[in-house]
């Protein structure tokens, strides 16, 4: 199924400046895994070491966040808009 | 440094002062809307958010999703840009930390203030490297820190 990933500006110049990005997926880890080995520098910005998306990183199916749907098992159908957006943290301590 | 100079007024620096003094000894937390083009990248206004860190709001900050969606929103509404968050580090010296870089993505402004026992002191800026290996110190041209730019 074709689903349109919307890539955050930060991003952008990872993902050949673009605005969003088509995949052909069935679920939100497959369209992230499609749109990750199509642009390999985004990878680390969205994914740590162990391969899980990042604590801040934040995946919405068509403005549902994805904790409250089956997560990166949420499916997908064509037509749908995946966005990501950051959470912003930080602190003074290591 | 990033290569970039990042533009702030004098007026828009005393307000990130003033927010981090106000919040003291807890950090402040905030979006800094502006332009951005190749040479240079300008702060225009600023959206003071509230720190969501409630269990350590003394060495962390939070900034939720939907206070992101509202700063794009504001920004948008404003036709300017999100170019980048501020915070503070209350006695704390204005260098980026380990969690800074842990929780941060490239191309974002992070300005950060060193507030010593309520006085604002060091303003600095930061950009993460694009291979988060670390950060860069950006330059801020402001007549307010004409001194430490």
């Amino acid at each position: 199924m074709a689903v349109k990933v919307i890539i955050p500006t930060p991003l952008r110049a990872y993902a050949g400046k673009q605005e969003s990005v088509e995949v052909q997926a069935a679920t939100v880890a497959e369209a992230l895994t499609s749109l990750t080995s199509r642009f390999g520098e985004l990878k680390k910005h969205l994914f740590a070491e162990d391969g899980r998306l990042r604590s801040f990183v934040n995946v919405y199916v068509n403005d549902e966040d994805i904790r409250y749907l089956q997560k990166d098992q949420t499916r997908v159908r064509e037509g749908d808009t995946i966005s990501i957006m950051p959470s912003i943290a930080g602190g003074s301590r290591g | 440094m990033s290569g970039k100079l990042l533009k702030i007024s004098a007026d828009l620096v005393s307000r990130i002062h003033a927010h981090g003094v106000e919040t003291y000894p807890y950090e402040c937390c905030g979006a800094l809307l502006g332009r951005d083009d190749e040479a240079s990248r300008e702060v225009r206004d600023l959206l003071p958010l509230a720190n969501r860190r409630d269990d350590s709001p003394r060495n962390r900050f939070e900034v939720t999703a939907d206070d992101v969606l509202l700063a794009e929103k504001t920004a948008r509404e404003k036709r300017l840009d999100l170019v980048g968050w501020y915070h503070s580090h209350p006695d704390h010296p204005a260098r980026p930390s380990e969690y800074d870089r842990e929780h941060a993505w490239p191309w974002y402004s992070y300005i950060i203030v060193s507030v010593q026992e309520r006085e604002p002191r060091d303003t600095t800026s930061w950009r993460l490297r694009d291979d988060r290996s670390g950060y860069d110190s950006e330059a801020i041209e402001s007549p307010a820190l004409s001194a430490t730019s």
